[in-house]
C-alpha cells in the first residue's frame, strides 16, 4: 500500500471516528433529562438532598411514583394525578376520534369533490393550523359559558375538535390528493354515492394518514396547557394543568423526587406512542413543511 | 342542460359542500368571528368583564407604555434569535453527520427527536430541576472538583432567558433535524461524489454546495420555528413563571396573566392582537408561497 493511501484512509478513520464520536456525544445531551428525571422519581428524598444527582439511585423506591400517582396534593385536595390522568384520557379519546373523522371527510371533499372556492376553503382551513391561539381565548370562554360548558370535558373536547380540524383537514386532502381520480370515478360509474365511496374507496387506502392525524392529534391534545389552564378549575383539570400545580407547589421542603415522577407520569402516554410509532410521528410532524 | 338534472342529482351535487359546512362553520367561528371579538375587545375598555364600546387604539397605548410588556417582547426577541440560530446550527449538524451512512442511524434518530414527543410542562419541569444551582448541574461539577464553577442563570433575572432557551433547543433540534435530513435525503448523491473527484474537500463540499441547496427545508424551519417561539408560553410557566422577577416574561405570559390575573382584558386582548399580527406576518406569505408552488407543480 502506498503512503498516500495508507494516509487517506486515516483520514477516513480520522472522520468517521469525529462522526461518531459527536453523534454519540449529543445523544447523551438529549438524553440525560430524561435520565435524571427517571432517577430521580427513584430515590428518597433523603438522597436527593445529600446531593445524588446525576447517579443510579442506591436503593430503588417507588415512593414518589406512588406518592404523585395517588397523594400528592394539587389545590386543597391529595388525590394525586390519577383523576387528573383519567381527565386527560376522557377528553383526548373524544377529541382524537371526532377530529380526525371530521379530517378525514373534508379532505375527501377537497379533493374528490372539488367545487368552486375550494382551494380557498381549504387555504381558510390552513391558517388554523397556525393561530396563536391567545387571540381566541377569550371569546371561546365567553362562548363555553354560554354553552355551558366551562371548566368541563366535554367544553375541552369542543375546544380541541375545532382547532384540530385544521391540522386533520391538512393530513387528510394533502394524502387523498395522491390516490388517483379514476378510481373514485370507476366507483362512481359503477353506481357507488359519496358515502359508499368514502367508507369502501378512500378510507380503507388511508390506513397510514388516520395513523398520522390520531398520534399528532393524540400528542396534541394530550401535551396542550394552554386551553387547559384557561378553561378549567380544579377538579376537571387535565393533568398538564394539574402537574404544573405539583411542581409550584412552594411550601415545606420541595419534593423533587415526586416532582419528576408526576413529569414521567404525564409524559408515559405521549412516550409509548412514540417509541411504538415513531416513525408516523414524524410524518405529521414535517406535513406542516411539506407542500400542500 | 341545467333543468333536466333531477332533484336527486341536485342533491348528490350539493351534498359534499353540504358535509363540509359544519367544519366551515366552525372554522369561520372558532378562527375569523373569534380573531374579530378579540380585536373588538382590544378597542373597548374592558377590565373584568368584556364591555362592547370603543375606545379606540387606548388599550394598545397602554399596552405600549407598560414596562412588563416591553420587557417581554425584547425577550421575545432575544429568545427568537438565540432559538431559532442554535436549533437550526445543532439541527443541520445532526443531519449533516446523520446522512454519512450512519450505522444505528434509527435509533440515534428517535433520540433526537424525542423531546418532540413531550409537554413543554414536562420540559419545563426536568430543566428546571437540573438547572437548579443548589441540586442540578452546578453541584455535580463542584463535586467532580472544578468548585468554582457557577451555573446559577435560572435564579438570576438578567440570565433566566438563556435558560428558557436552552431548554427550548433541547426540545425542538429534532423537528430541525427531521426538516433537514427530509431535504438531505432529496439532494442527488451524485453531486457529492462529483464535487469529491474534482477534489474538494467534505467539509466544503456541504458548506458550498448543499446547505445552499437546502434553501425550502431552510424556509420551513424558520418559519415553524419562529411560531413555536412566538406562542411559547408553557415552557416559559413552568421553567421560570415568568420570574425571577418579571425577567422571563414573554407576550403569551403577559396576554395570560393581564386577561386571567390582573383583570386587564382589554390590554390583554390587544397583546393578542399583537402576537397575531407577527404570526400573520410571517405565516400568510409563507402558506401564500407553498400553496403557489403547489399548484404550479400539479
Amino acid at each position: 500500500m502506498s503512503t498516500e493511501a495508507r494516509s487517506a484512509r486515516r483520514a477516513h478513520q480520522f472522520g468517521r471516528l469525529f462522526i461518531y464520536g459527536s453523534l454519540i456525544a449529543l445523544a447523551i445531551f438529549y438524553l440525560m433529562p430524561l435520565w435524571v428525571m427517571i432517577v430521580t422519581s427513584l430515590k428518597s428524598l433523603d438522597e436527593i438532598y445529600s446531593g445524588s444527582f446525576i447517579g443510579l439511585p442506591q436503593a430503588i423506591t417507588f415512593e414518589a411514583w406512588e406518592k404523585a400517582w395517588g397523594q400528592a396534593c394539587i389545590g386543597t385536595a391529595c388525590d394525586g394525578l390519577r383523576p387528573y390522568f383519567v381527565n386527560s384520557l376522557l377528553m383526548v379519546i373524544p377529541a382524537v376520534a371526532l377530529s380526525t373523522a371530521i379530517g378525514a371527510i373534508n379532505g375527501y371533499i377537497l379533493t374528490k369533490w372539488r367545487f368552486p372556492g375550494a382551494n380557498f376553503v381549504f387555504g381558510l382551513m390552513l391558517f388554523g393550523c397556525f393561530l396563536p391561539f391567545q387571540a381566541v381565548i377569550l371569546p371561546m370562554a365567553q362562548l363555553l359559558g354560554s354553552l355551558r360548558l366551562s371548566g368541563t370535558i366535554p367544553g375541552l373536547v369542543l375546544v380541541h375538535t375545532v382547532y384540530g380540524i385544521s391540522f386533520t383537514t391538512l393530513f387528510f386532502r394533502n394524502y387523498f390528493i395522491t390516490i388517483p381520480d379514476e378510481l373514485t370515478r370507476a366507483a362512481q360509474i359503477d353506481g357507488a354515492g359519496f358515502f359508499r365511496i368514502f367508507f369502501s374507496v378512500m378510507l380503507p387506502a388511508a390506513l397510514p394518514i388516520i395513523v398520522v392525524s390520531c398520534i399528532w392529534q393524540f400528542t396534541q391534545i394530550w401535551n396542550d396547557f394552554l386551553f387547559g389552564v384557561s378553561f378549567t378549575a380544579g377538579q376537571s383539570s387535565p393533568i398538564t394543568v394539574a402537574l404544573n400545580n405539583i411542581v409550584n407547589v412552594t411550601m415545606g421542603r420541595k419534593q423533587y423526587n415526586v416532582d419528576m415522577a408526576a413529569a414521567m407520569i404525564a409524559a408515559i402516554p405521549t412516550l409509548v406512542v412514540y417509541i411504538v410509532a415513531g416513525r408516523y410521528f414524524v410524518r405529521g410532524l414535517t406535513a406542516g413543511a411539506v407542500k400542500g | 342542460m341545467r333543468s333536466t338534472l333531477s332533484l336527486k342529482d341536485r342533491f348528490s351535487r350539493w351534498l359534499p359542500r353540504l358535509v363540509l359546512s359544519p367544519s366551515l362553520v366552525a372554522i369561520i367561528v372558532g378562527v375569523y368571528l373569534f380573531i374579530a371579538w378579540t380585536g373588538w375587545i382590544s378597542l373597548s375598555s374592558s377590565k373584568m368583564v368584556p364591555k362592547y364600546d370603543f375606545v379606540g387604539l387606548e388599550q394598545y397605548i397602554r399596552l405600549w407604555s407598560t414596562p412588563r410588556w416591553e420587557t417581554a417582547v425584547a425577550n421575545l426577541f432575544v429568545f427568537t434569535v438565540l432559538f431559532l440560530a442554535i436549533t437550526i446550527a445543532i439541527g443541520l449538524l445532526i443531519a449533516i453527520l446523520l446522512d454519512q451512512q450512519i450505522r444505528a442511524e434509527g435509533f440515534l434518530r428517535a433520540v433526537y427527536l424525542y423531546p418532540m414527543a413531550l409537554s413543554f410542562i414536562v420540559t419545563g419541569t426536568a430543566w428546571k430541576w437540573i438547572l437548579n444551582p443548589d441540586l442540578g448541574v452546578e453541584k455535580v461539577v463542584n463535586d467532580l472538583g472544578w468548585t468554582g464553577f457557577v451555573f446559577d442563570w435560572i435564579t438570576r433575572p438578567e440570565y433566566a432567558i438563556y435558560c428558557v432557551v436552552i431548554a427550548a433547543v433541547w426540545q425542538s433540534t429534532g423537528f430541525a433535524m427531521a426538516i433537514f435530513l427530509a431535504g438531505l435525503r432529496g439532494i442527488d448523491t451524485s453531486i457529492i461524489k462529483a464535487a469529491q473527484i474534482e477534489g474538494a474537500s467534505l467539509p466544503r463540499i456541504y458548506l458550498n454546495i448543499i446547505v445552499p441547496m437546502l434553501r425550502p427545508a431552510f424556509l420551513s424551519v424558520i418559519v415553524l420555528l419562529s411560531y413555536i417561539s412566538i406562542k411559547s408560553f408553557d415552557l416559559v410557566l413552568a421553567l421560570t413563571g415568568g420570574g425571577p422577577g418579571n425577567s422571563t416574561e414573554m407576550p403569551s405570559t403577559f396576554m395570560f396573566s393581564a386577561t386571567f390575573r390582573r383583570n386587564q382584558m382589554g390590554v390583554g386582548a390587544a397583546s393578542a392582537m399583537m402576537m397575531l399580527m407577527t404570526v400573520a406576518a410571517i405565516i400568510i406569505p409563507y402558506l401564500y408561497s407553498e400553496l403557489k408552488e403547489a399548484r404550479n407543480e400539479h
